[in-house]
């Protein structure tokens, strides 16, 4: 029976004496390698060279501070509660007297981890923040040797100071900030 | 030869000259290594090793360096001084056999000639081969030393392949020699730069050896000794750190030798084709120099062939690897030499 129009038949006459010695379909073969040879090879070299990202990749998370360098941050637990795979834990503590420069609200996270393993880079913790404190940036967790490794905590998130080390923090910051995200939408 | 005629100084001379062809032998089958995983990689579309070195031009050290540092494991039921024995011959053999090759034209000083061949004796290309069959052995007693029966059916693939494609090959072989007239290879070249390369007038002795040769240093298509997917690596499987690494290496080593056979046997050796650089009146040292690269070119472009024809083509199965060597190649082998034959008699005639 007969389903497509496509269907060809084998064929299945027993090979010539020319045919037996492989060597025109060898030789096809090597033609075809040959091309390939001299192809554009589509290898990125990692670490030196990286892949462009689109404009709403969501990569690793950044803890922001405003312009002054201090923690958005207040610990709330709104993106906790956000996060599908349960990745983020934290502990709020309360700011002492001499710590405005460190933290804009009375309330501060002493502890913020996000488990790297357990994220899936899903977004819905930046969605969560009231506080613009957290925000998915365009880098990507690098390989690690242990578990261990891929429990981020405030080191690691924390982006860099915005008046001491100027040219770290907006490297950091990139173009996707909350704000600059909807600038870029069409409809804002 | 004349025993009276050994001094020291020609001793002195062949000793550097063996030197250099060993030191020559690892070095192109160090960068053969490296240059099969950059074609194999540039085949499938990808860049093949870079890391090592700039375009991973150290990877082969690297790689002999982790094959030393690899734990070292002898099979207690294996046969020990035989087990030893096997990658210590195939490494022997494939260095002998480069000993006949004229490596560039002998270099003519007022105090006497230098050859840049290690011997040029009256047999020459027949050395190579019974050189050629003894490195069947390598394989058969490292497949039977390992105690392990995939190392045996492997090493008994081996001798029936290398029995089966040695004949077309010196099938192959004699059409030559009915035109050359002669056994040595120095004539052989000489022969090809006075009357033209013998591709020219033997395409298919050409090819047939060149299968032949395929066959005989255990390359794709025919690398059924070896076969990863039926016999898991085959005669080397119980082999380990740097006796592994011999077996590998005696094959690019192999590989380069029975490049150089061809070239010089079809190829015109060390002649550059179309000028009669003779003439030229260059010193007698940048001469052989010269004639040595070219010879070096032409051993390239063949290993690149054996490269190229690795990584397009899959094995044989074991019957049409038979059926093609005694059925087609050994008629065609004869048909050739019969042809030849009868067109030299009418020629002389």
């Amino acid at each position: 029976m007969q389903l497509t129009q496509r269907s060809k038949s084998v064929d299945r006459s027993p090979m010539t004496f020319l045919e037996s010695l492989y060597l025109w379909n060898i030789m096809k073969g090597m033609a075809i390698t040959l091309r390939h040879l001299f192809k554009k090879k589509a290898t990125i070299q990692y670490p030196e060279e990286k892949r462009p990202f689109s404009p709403i990749f969501r990569g690793l998370h950044v803890l922001n501070r405003d312009a002054e360098g201090r923690e958005n941050c207040t610990a709330c637990g709104l993106c906790a509660v956000a996060c599908p795979a349960e990745a983020i834990t934290m502990e709020a503590a309360e700011r002492l007297p001499g710590e405005e420069n460190l933290y804009r609200e009375e309330k501060y996270a002493a502890k913020y981890e996000i488990n790297m393993l357990r994220c899936i880079f899903c977004g819905l913790c930046e969605e969560a923040c009231p506080k613009d404190a957290i925000y998915l940036s365009q880098t990507f967790a690098p390989a690690n040797y242990g578990r261990k490794g891929f429990i981020y905590g405030k080191n690691e998130l924390l982006i860099p100071h915005p008046i001491n080390e100027r040219e770290a923090y907006l490297k950091a910051l990139g173009d996707r900030t909350p704000s600059a995200r909807i600038q870029n939408q069409p409809n804002a | 030869m004349d025993f009276a005629a050994i001094t020291l100084w020609f001793l002195l001379e062949k000793l550097i000259l063996i030197a250099a062809i060993i030191g020559l032998s690892f070095f192109v089958a160090m960068y053969t290594t490296l240059a099969e995983r950059k074609v194999a990689g540039w085949m499938q579309d990808r860049m093949g090793p870079n890391r090592a070195g700039p375009f991973g031009i150290l990877q082969p050290l690297a790689d002999g360096g982790k094959l030393f540092f690899k734990e070292e494991i002898i099979p207690v039921t294996s046969n020990r001084i035989l087990f030893l024995l096997g990658p210590a011959l195939a490494m022997i053999v494939a260095l002998v056999t480069s000993t006949v090759i004229p490596w560039g034209a002998p270099v003519v000083t007022t105090t006497g000639t230098i050859a840049l061949q290690v011997t040029d004796v009256d047999m020459g290309i027949l050395i190579v081969f019974s050189v050629v069959s003894v490195g069947v052995y390598g394989i058969m007693i490292g497949g039977w030393a390992s105690n392990n029966k995939f190392s045996l059916l492997a090493a008994i693939r081996g001798a029936s392949q290398m029995v089966s494609y040695e004949l077309p090959m010196s099938l192959a072989l004699i059409a030559i020699l009915f035109m050359t007239g002669s056994l040595k290879m120095s004539e052989i070249v000489l022969y090809q730069i006075n009357h033209g390369w013998n591709i020219v007038y033997q395409p298919l002795g050409f090819l047939l050896f060149f299968i032949c040769a395929l066959a005989e240093c255990n390359r794709t298509p025919f690398d059924l000794p070896e076969a990863e997917n039926e016999l898991n690596f085959g005669y080397h499987q119980e082999y380990s750190s740097m006796k592994l690494g011999f077996y590998l290496f005696a094959e690019y080593i192999n590989m380069f030798v029975s490049s150089a056979v061809m070239a010089t046997l079809f190829l015109g050796g060390y002649d550059i084709p179309f000028v009669n650089e003779a003439a030229w009146g260059l010193s007698p040292w940048v001469y052989s120099l010269l004639s040595f690269g070219v010879l070096m070119a032409k051993v390239s472009f063949l290993l690149f062939v054996f490269i190229w024809i690795r990584w397009t083509i899959p094995r044989f199965r074991y019957d049409q690897l038979m059926n093609l060597g005694w059925k087609k190649m050994i008629p065609l082998a004869l048909f050739n030499m019969l042809l030849s034959a009868a067109i030299l008699l009418w020629l002389k005639s």
